[in-house]
Parts: structure tokens; C-alpha cells; sequence
């Protein structure tokens, strides 16, 4: 007994130390395990970049020719006796001439420009025109409304080239492809051919896919997503409108003043779940709430912004509750030591402390509200065309409209491979905008941090 | 002890400021301050001395109620602040901690200028009717604190770029600027080097001429160098309370001796 009292290690041999140059077989296997979790490490964030890479990659080259757009450049004749007949330049008779009298005039100028060009072509005027748009006469009677000092003159103009003829030059569309097609024929893109040769056709920058109105089916080489990127906005302001000020005081509250008892804890709780339902639920609440029962018009981003609302709240309330609680307990004793208030510590201190969280965490929850889709559906803001940017604040509130992400949503069920390419530029514009929130909140937490 | 006797020579009788008596305090179910019953005199340095969790911070925290700010705190008893209870129904703690003003364990100024730090207070108080009010107020706050020669050539430097004691002597001015009655310091100095430690002490002896201190300290020596007055706290009772040189040459119970001595603790 006394043996194995006086030797602790008795029936266990001592372990020999070794030289120090060389690894034991234990280290040795510690080594490799380490070595071995650092490469899972690498390879899992190898995986990762190379994900991001493909996205990227892919999202840029199926989006990226959305912002050219084939332009067909026609010296078109505005001739008096079919625009005008009397002659004295009143726009309402002007405008009674329909988009049906305008397109003679761009046959001819058609017409005219194969002939100038020294196509070979046994097409005939009208057939040519299907070359163009057919938004092409729409955008010339308009164009004359707002000039009408031009007819009688002509005019050189830049026509948008039909879908088909900006596919066939960007590659979608080819003489294969298009064996069933009844909107272009082979005979057709030799002309395009040859009239690109002469320099009539050409592909430029699209600015009206970033600035313009949606298009219907027929002609989605017309169709842009700035009215839905205002729909966005006017959410945005909504969501910003609300969910800030009712958020953050909801937050202070609970943090700083609420007793800590049952029911803050059961509405803590709930405020973590809430941010985790499904986005869906929040749009069929919204349509029960906001529209059948309180009846608020359908499609408006008012209520794309409430629902957008109840469902950033979650978010900002916690990032918030986050930050204040970041702010060291000293500042606050620092503060009701000399005498301040609850609430003069708290806004005197406390906030400004906070501030930076909270704004990068309200900036993170726009920035999943903006793009956000499913709530949208719901109330009505998908499949919505709308044709006019909004021309006030109320308008552009109370007025049907789409967002972002529901217009991405919306061509990319279109039949029309045009749309297709349309759905992707809209994902790179949708993925810019998210792409500067995310950098303006990680500059502002950058800058506004303070170490203390 | 040269130091001690010299101290003891300024003893001399004052008004009570501070009479608590039967002082209950409850965390919970933890029974923190046991029936606690202390006077404290005016223009006077009170020592509260004790070992770790004996309830001394606690004790000091009820003076201007910051354990109001604890949920589960309880306090039983009465303190009276010039012979009015200051956990009274009627009693605004607000207003109480103007008049009880306080300096932390850790230096804790404000993320903001040095002067924002000291104006603060009297900014939330309205103590001044103009700028150049303010301006007296400050560099008087900064004076007292013994701070104004280090800051008065950078008063919008940010008073977190301060050093440790410069910090704590910063506070010190932040809580002196609002006029206090009272000062209670928890352990003003646990933070600081020694340099630091005895510009603050002499600051200490220094504000006794206008107000009643009360000061929370882990070291005896700094007791023993500071104050008039002692408290000995042990496991949440007041073991002994006296003339701070009667507690170091001759206490009266044994814990108390056992303490200095260093045998607990």
C-alpha cells in the first residue's frame, strides 16, 4: 500500500523524453491533424470563391447585353400631306393622325435606305419593317407631337432594331434558330448584314433599359426596369420611413427602460422568430390587412413598403438591441453619476455610441427588402406593366407599380428569349445597388467605430 | 506613520452629512449589506475599507442610489442626506446624484472633448447663464481637479485620448464641475500607477475642504494616507467605524485587526 501511495505514477511507466530534434509519433499525428483542418479550411473557402466566380461570371455575361441595344439609323421624310393635311401645325390635329400613318413613312425611309445602300433585296417595304420594332412608328409619332416644327422636313433617326435582328447581332438569334420563326425570315438578316456593313445598323449603349418602362410581349427590345427601380425606391423610402424610427424605438426601449421580466422575454423571443418567418407570410398578411381589409389600392408601393416594413423590423431590432448593448455599461454609470437622466444617458451617449450599428443594420434590412420578391407577389406588384414613371411623391406611392426583383421575376417567365437577357441586366442592376448598401454600411461602421 | 499622525491632527468634529441606519441591501436572494449603521461628517474623507465582496462598493452605490439601476437590488433602511431620506417616494434620484456625485473604478469619461466632458454636467443642470459662465465653470472644475495645467492647451482633444490617471482626475473634475455635496469614489485609484495614485490622493485631501468624501479603497495604506474616518466592512456587516487612526494602531475587534495585519482578506 505505502508503495503505491509514495509513487503516483506506480504500475505506469514514466514516459522517456526523447530528443527534442526529432518529432514523436504523437506530435507528429497532431501536426498532420492540424495540417489536415487547415486544408479542409482552405479548400471549403476555395469552394466559396470559385461559386461567387461562376455567379459572377455568369450573371455578367447573360446580363451585359441588356445594356447594348441594336439602333437603326433612317433618314426619315415627315412628309406634310399625311402628317399635317391643313398645314397650320395645331397638335390636335396633328395627333389624330394615328401610329398607322407614320408607317408608310418609315417603309419608305426603309425603302429608301436599302436602295441608297446598294442591298440586293427582293423584300418589299413592309417586309422590311419587320426588321424594326414595333414600337418604332409609336416612338416617331411621338417624337413629331413634341417637334411638330419638323414635318416637312427629314428627319435622321435612330429606330430600335426588332428583338430578332438585336439577337442575331448579339449572337442569340441564328439563320439555324430561326427555321420556325415567323417574326424574321433568312432573307431579312441578309439585309441586316448587309445594311451593318454600311455602317446603319449598330449596336450602342442602352440608357433607356436603365431609365424606361417595362414593354409588353411584343417588344421587348423597348422594355426597361427604371420605372420598377422607382417603384423600389418609393418602398424603400416607406420601409425607411417606418421601420427606423419605429424599430429603433423599440429597441431602446426594451434595452434600456423595459423591467426584465416574462413578458419582455416573451416578446424578445418573438422578435427573433419574427425574423425568421418566411417573407411569403408577411405579403399574405399584407394583402389581408393592408388591402382587403383596410383597402389600400392594390400593386401600390405604399403597401409593398408596409409589408416590406413588418418584415425589416425584425431585423433592425435586433441589430439595434445589438449595438446598444455593445455600448460599455461605464458610459452609462458615467452618466447618471453626474446626474443625467435615464433618458439624457441614453440619448446623450448611449445613441450616439450605437449609432453606427445601427445604421449599418438598417442599411443591411433595405437591402434585403429591396430585394425581396415574395411578398410582392401577393399584394400585386408582379406582372404589373407600368407604362409611366410616376410624376409625384403621391403618385409614385399610391400609384400601381412593380419593384426590382419582381420585374426580374416577371421577364424571366416571358416566353421571349429577349426578355431573358433583359432578366439578367436587371440582376446586375438589382445586384449594384445592393452591392453600394452593403459598402456604404461597412464604410459608415468603419468610420463611425469608435475604441474606447 | 509620521504621515498618519499629521492626518489625525486635522480631525476635528463636523456637521453629520450622511446618516444611515438599519441598511438592508438584497440581490435577489443574496443578502448583501446586513443592518448597516454609519454616520458621515461633512468636509470630511470617509474610508470604506474591507476585502473583496465584504459590500463596500455596494454600501457606496447606495448613497446616491446607482443600485437603482440593478433590477434585483433591494434597499431597506433609512439614509439620510442632511436629515432627509433619500429613498423617500418623493426623492427624484436624478436629483439626488447632483448633489451625491460620483467617480468610478474605472476611469469612464465620455467618448467626447474634455471640455464636453466636464460641461456635461452643468449643462444638464443649467448651472451657468453663458459661454464665458461655462468657460469658469470648466477650467474651475479642471483647477480643483489638478488636471487644468496637463489640458487647459487641448480642452477639444478627446478626453478618451487621455492617459489612466489623467483620465480619472478628468472624472473627478466631470463630478466636481457639478457642484456635488457629496463625492463618493469607488476605488478611484485601483486603475492607476503609482504617480497617478498620489496625484489623486492629494486631489482627495484637497476636495475635503469643500465637500464630504467617501471613498471605497482596497489598499489600507491609501486609507490609512487619506482619510479621517474608517469603515471596516466584513462579509456584509460594518465590523468597525472610527477615527481612521484609532482603526490602524488600536481597532477594537479582532477581524479588524486580523485584517490590517493581513491575516484575512
Amino acid at each position: 500500500m505505502t508503495d503505491l501511495t509514495n509513487s503516483p505514477a506506480a504500475g505506469v511507466p514514466r514516459p522517456k523524453h526523447g530528443t527534442l530534434l526529432t518529432q514523436d509519433a504523437r506530435t507528429a499525428k497532431r501536426n498532420a491533424a492540424e495540417k489536415r483542418f487547415q486544408m479542409y479550411g482552405m479548400i471549403a473557402i476555395g469552394i466559396g470563391l470559385l461559386m461567387l466566380l461562376v455567379l459572377v461570371f455568369t450573371i455578367v455575361r447573360n446580363g451585359a447585353g441588356a445594356f447594348q441595344q441594336t439602333f437603326i439609323t433612317l433618314d426619315v421624310q415627315l412628309l406634310e400631306d399625311k402628317l399635317d393635311k391643313n398645314g397650320n401645325r395645331n397638335i390636335e390635329e396633328i395627333s389624330k393622325v394615328s401610329t398607322f400613318g407614320y408607317s408608310p413613312l418609315i417603309s419608305q425611309a426603309l425603302e429608301d435606305k436599302v436602295a441608297s445602300a446598294n442591298v440586293q433585296t427582293e423584300l418589299s417595304g413592309k417586309q422590311l419593317g419587320d426588321i424594326l420594332s414595333k414600337s418604332a412608328a409609336a416612338t416617331l409619332r411621338n417624337f413629331v407631337l413634341r417637334h411638330p416644327e419638323t414635318i416637312g422636313t427629314t428627319v435622321n433617326f435612330e429606330f430600335l432594331a426588332s428583338s430578332r435582328v438585336d439577337g442575331y447581332l448579339k449572337g442569340r438569334v441564328t439563320r439555324d434558330s430561326i427555321a420556325n420563326d415567323k417574326n424574321i425570315s433568312v432573307e431579312q438578316l441578309d439585309v441586316v448584314d448587309q445594311l451593318v456593313e454600311g455602317g446603319s445598323i449598330e449596336k450602342t449603349f442602352n440608357l433607356s433599359f436603365i431609365t424606361g418602362a417595362d414593354a409588353s410581349d411584343q417588344r421587348p427590345e423597348s422594355a426597361g426596369i427604371g420605372v420598377s427601380m422607382l417603384g423600389s425606391l418609393f418602398m424603400m423610402l416607406v420601409v425607411l420611413a417606418l421601420a427606423l424610427p419605429i424599430g429603433v424605438a423599440a429597441s431602446i426601449y426594451l434595452e434600456e427602460f423595459a423591467p426584465k421580466n416574462w413578458i419582455t422575454d416573451i416578446i424578445e423571443v418573438n422578435i427573433s422568430n419574427l425574423a425568421a418567418v418566411p417573407s411569403i407570410v408577411f405579403g399574405i398578411l399584407g394583402l389581408a390587412v393592408f388591402i382587403n381589409y383596410m383597402h389600400l389600392p392594390m400593386s401600390a408601393p405604399l403597401v409593398g413598403g408596409l409589408v416590406l416594413t413588418l418584415m425589416t423590423l425584425p431585423t433592425i431590432i435586433i441589430s439595434t438591441r445589438a449595438s446598444l448593448k455593445a455600448v460599455p455599461p461605464s458610459i452609462r454609470d458615467a452618466a447618471l453619476g453626474v446626474g443625467a437622466s435615464k433618458m439624457q444617458s441614453v440619448f446623450h451617449h448611449v445613441l450616439p455610441l450605437a449609432a453606427p450599428g445601427i445604421l449599418t443594420g438598417t442599411i443591411i434590412g433595405l437591402a434585403q427588402a429591396l430585394g425581396e420578391t415574395a411578398p410582392l407577389l401577393l399584394i400585386g406588384m408582379v406582372g404589373f406593366i407600368a407604362s409611366n414613371a410616376p410624376d409625384s411623391l403621391a403618385s409614385g406611392l399610391l400609384s400601381p407599380n412593380s419593384a426590382m426583383p419582381a420585374q426580374i421575376y416577371e421577364w424571366a417567365k416571358r416566353a421571349d428569349p429577349a426578355f431573358y437577357e433583359r432578366a439578367w441586366g436587371g440582376i446586375i442592376i438589382l445586384l449594384l445597388f445592393l452591392v453600394t448598401m452593403n459598402t456604404v454600411a461597412v464604410i459608415l461602421r468603419r468610420r463611425f467605430e469608435r475604441r474606447w | 506613520m509620521n504621515q498618519m499622525t499629521s492626518v489625525e491632527k486635522k480631525v476635528n468634529t463636523q456637521d453629520i452629512k450622511i446618516s444611515a441606519s438599519g441598511v438592508q441591501v438584497y440581490y435577489g436572494d443574496t443578502h448583501a449589506i446586513k443592518d448597516v449603521d454609519v454616520e458621515i461628517e461633512d468636509k470630511t474623507v470617509t474610508a470604506f475599507i474591507g476585502p473583496s465582496g465584504c459590500g463596500k462598493s455596494t454600501f457606496l452605490r447606495c448613497l446616491n442610489r446607482m443600485n437603482d439601476t440593478i433590477d434585483v437590488c433591494r434597499v431597506e433602511g433609512t439614509i439620510l442626506l442632511d436629515n432627509e431620506d433619500i429613498y423617500d417616494r418623493k426623492v427624484d434620484p436624478v436629483q439626488l446624484r447632483a448633489k451625491v456625485g460620483m467617480v468610478f473604478q474605472k476611469p469612464n469619461p465620455f467618448p467626447k472633448s474634455i471640455y464636453d466632458n466636464v460641461a456635461y454636467g452643468p449643462r444638464i443642470h443649467g448651472l451657468f447663464k453663458n459661454k464665458a459662465d461655462l468657460d469658469n465653470i470648466v477650467e474651475s472644475a479642471l483647477r480643483r481637479a489638478a488636471i487644468w495645467n496637463e489640458v487647459k492647451d487641448r480642452l477639444h482633444a478627446p478626453g478618451t485620448g487621455l492617459s489612466g490617471g489623467q483620465q480619472q482626475r478628468l472624472c473627478i473634475a466631470r463630478a466636481v464641475a457639478t457642484e456635488p455635496e457629496v463625492l463618493l469614489m469607488d476605488e478611484p485609484c485601483s486603475a492607476l500607477d503609482p504617480i497617478a495614485t498620489a496625484q489623486v490622493e492629494e486631489l482627495i485631501d484637497e476636495l475635503r475642504t469643500n465637500y464630504s468624501v467617501v471613498i471605497v479603497t482596497h489598499s489600507m495604506q491609501q486609507a490609512a494616507r487619506v482619510s479621517q474616518k474608517t469603515a471596516f466592512f466584513h462579509l456584509g456587516n460594518l465590523v468597525e467605524f472610527g477615527e481612521t487612526g484609532q482603526i490602524f494602531t488600536n481597532p477594537e475587534d479582532p477581524r479588524t485587526e486580523s485584517y490590517i495585519t493581513g491575516r484575512i482578506g
